[in-house]
């Protein structure tokens, strides 16, 4: 056996990256299939699936046209679930949007930074990481509360006169996201800015382009792998999100994330979860192909 | 008449902080005129203040305290998009995401030129710099060579009213840089824009310059013609840092007139004229160049000075002898080969006389 690795490269190579292949197959693939499977079954009485399994496509039917039992008969509204749908990804567009924004200046900054001052800062954005995701969430919670550390802050300056309404509504899950995911803006921007020679800055103005134009022409494009790496790593795992909106929204902000994570859990709606599930993930799917095509093009035509 | 001169830097103090706290003055009050047209070199070795002049000039930095005029014009707090300079940078700085057309475009499309003005004047642009039908390639796909030609080409399509030149030939092989340097200097003269170029290569500046400044710790030591900076170089530094040159250190025993009478401890006396004044007693230097030294051929009215050999280089067009005299001081003599017959003077360990007029050597005192 041994051998035959060493007689032949490719059989090597297969060696060598067979524990992670097996990992992706059994871990990620397999539960996809699943998932695609019990998306396309009924639902059993008391949750999970109806066994032996009876094929429907109605779990899909029901996103576009979402009907409540009601004393007078069903009730429909197609727009239901598409309209959570377009919120998330308007809120997951909004998160984005400011990590990039507040993340670029701040990658930036960095990475002018002496070798030592660039490490210290770099664990200041990486330290967060090391907490649990649930308590800082949790712990940000506390500081927006009503009788929370900011709005007693601004109370005793008499900057406002009653507590504003930090908490369970869109601004919170915002402001939530944006803590939770800044650092994976960050990260990617800083490499691509770091590698950036400031040289080309130097040409840029000394051929007559002021610093704004420089940035805009020059060190933008050159930098945009670095972004574009933020928009994805941002992007993808907002829109799904479910732990934010939950518990900085309070119920009250529903997102495809909470929706999902209702269906497994208190709807006891297995199939419909895994069909948003799907829906979802092609969403994001066509989303994230949709930029690379729509920035290569722009990359041939601008740069 | 006020704008004589393309560039004037008066009284220019340039002082860094160094990582250690301690304050640098990288250029230590530099005062110099440059002519409109002129090829105008500033030499000198590393950390001299070469290039933070010339990046003062260029507007990257700014002096701590006194005035660049650029045609007269105050720019000292002006930035570097809004000069009337361009610049050619050490390691050329193309964009790599643009092709070379929109490389040499990029100046005259941020001044508003429009696409069909700017495409003919690239074209014209790379004419010039003799890499005609350049324009779609990427800027990263080009050899040293063509990216110095094209960043030659990036800054001069803009006519600027001086052109910044950092090094830019230092990373190119030595046959490749030879060419360029004959290149550059023709292709001066022909747009006739004047040309600043900082080298550390002092025959690269003697080559290329119509003038050269020396530049050393900050401070220009002497501002001249080629010639007159090798000829008569106004100090050790100088006449050190230009070729090559002996050192022969000696008292002052008179002067009468021109003419200096100066001991060389052991080795003997030496006449050498200049028309400065010495004071018996002065410690000096006797400069003699290599090449204006003889071996074994006395000089009538000159100053012959005997030693032994004690090395022999053959180059090839030259040979080098090293001759040590009776004091212990050691000179450096260079023989053109050019017949069979200068090639064996003498050998090591002969005893030899070494010769140079009154005139060819330079009395320096610092």
């Amino acid at each position: 056996m041994l051998k035959f690795f060493r007689r032949n490269k490719s059989s090597q190579l297969f060696g060598l990256i067979s524990p992670g292949v097996l990992w992706i197959l059994i871990f990620f693939n397999l539960p996809l299939l699943i998932m695609l499977f019990i998306s396309v079954v009924e639902r059993g009485r008391a949750g999970g699936i109806k066994i032996p399994p009876v094929y429907t496509i109605e779990n899909y039917r029901q996103l576009f046209n979402a009907c409540v039992s009601q004393f007078a008969g069903p009730e429909c509204n197609p727009f239901l679930y598409l309209g959570i749908f377009g919120h998330s990804v308007r809120i997951g567009l909004m998160v984005t949007f400011l990590c990039i924004v507040l993340g670029y200046p701040l990658a930036y900054f960095m990475a002018k930074q002496k070798p030592i001052w660039r490490d210290t800062l770099m664990i200041l954005v990486i330290i967060p990481f090391w907490t649990n995701f649930l308590v800082r969430t949790y712990a940000l919670k506390s500081v927006l509360a009503t009788e929370g550390l900011l709005n007693s802050f601004l109370m005793n300056l008499h900057l406002v006169n009653q507590p504003l309404n930090l908490l369970f509504n869109e601004f919170a899950v915002v402001i939530g996201l944006i803590y939770g995911y800044l650092p994976f803006a960050i990260l990617p921007m800083y490499t691509s800015i770091e590698k950036f020679d400031h040289t080309l800055m130097e040409a840029a103005a000394d051929l007559g382009a002021s610093p704004r134009r420089a940035f805009l022409r020059v060190m933008l494009p050159m930098t945009l792998p670095g972004v574009v790496a933020a928009l994805v790593l941002v992007f993808v795992p907002v829109v799904g999100a479910f732990i934010t909106p939950d518990i900085m929204g309070g119920g009250k902000v529903e997102m495809i994330g909470t929706l999902i994570n209702r269906q497994f859990g208190v709807a006891r709606n297995w199939p419909f979860g895994s069909a948003m599930s799907m829906v979802l993930m092609l969403l994001v799917l066509i989303g994230v192909i949709a930029y690379f095509r729509s920035g290569s093009e722009e990359s041939r035509s601008v740069l | 008449m006020v704008n004589e001169f393309a560039v004037e830097m008066q009284d220019i103090l340039k002082q860094f902080i160094t990582p250690e706290g301690g304050i640098l003055a990288a250029v230590n009050h530099v005062t110099m005129q440059i002519q409109d047209g002129e090829f105008f070199s500033l030499l000198g070795p590393s950390g001299c203040g070469k290039t933070t002049s010339l990046r003062m000039i260029g507007g990257f930095e700014l002096p701590t305290t006194g005035r660049i005029l650029i045609h007269g014009k105050e720019m000292s707090q002006v930035p570097a998009f809004r000069r009337p300079v361009n610049t050619v940078f050490q390691q050329y700085a193309l964009f790599p995401h643009m092709t070379v057309e929109q490389n040499i475009g990029f100046g005259l499309e941020m001044k508003g030129i429009g696409r069909a003005e700017r495409s003919k004047r690239v074209s014209e642009a790379l004419e010039m710099v003799r890499l005609p039908g350049m324009e779609l390639r990427r800027a990263n796909q080009l050899s040293g060579g063509q990216q110095q030609r094209i960043a030659l080409a990036r800054a001069l399509v803009n006519k600027p009213e001086v052109l910044l030149l950092d090094e830019p030939l230092g990373a190119l092989d030595l046959k490749l840089r030879k060419e360029m340097q004959l290149e550059l200097k023709t292709l001066q003269r022909e747009v006739g824009i004047t040309f600043i170029y900082v080298t550390h290569d002092q025959e690269e500046a003697l080559t290329m310059s119509d003038r050269i400044a020396v530049m050393s710790k900050g401070v220009a030591l002497q501002v001249g013609k080629p010639e007159e900076i090798y000829e008569r170089p106004a100090n050790k530094f100088v006449a050190d840092f230009i070729g090559e040159t002996n050192f022969l250190d000696g008292v002052v025993k008179g002067q009468s007139g021109s003419m200096v009478e100066i001991e060389l401890a052991g080795t003997g006396t030496v006449r050498v004229e200049s028309s400065r004044k010495f004071t018996n007693g002065q410690q000096v230097s006797v400069a003699v160049r290599p090449e204006k030294a003889r071996l074994n051929a006395e000089v009538k009215d000159g100053n012959n000075l005997k030693g032994q050999v004690e090395d022999v280089i053959y180059i090839g067009t030259d040979t080098h002898y090293g001759v040590r005299f009776v004091g212990g001081q050691k000179v450096r003599v260079r023989e053109q080969n050019i017949s069979q017959a200068h090639k064996e003077i003498a050998k090591t360990g002969d005893e030899v006389t070494v010769s140079f007029t009154r005139t060819s050597p330079r009395i320096l005192t610092e």
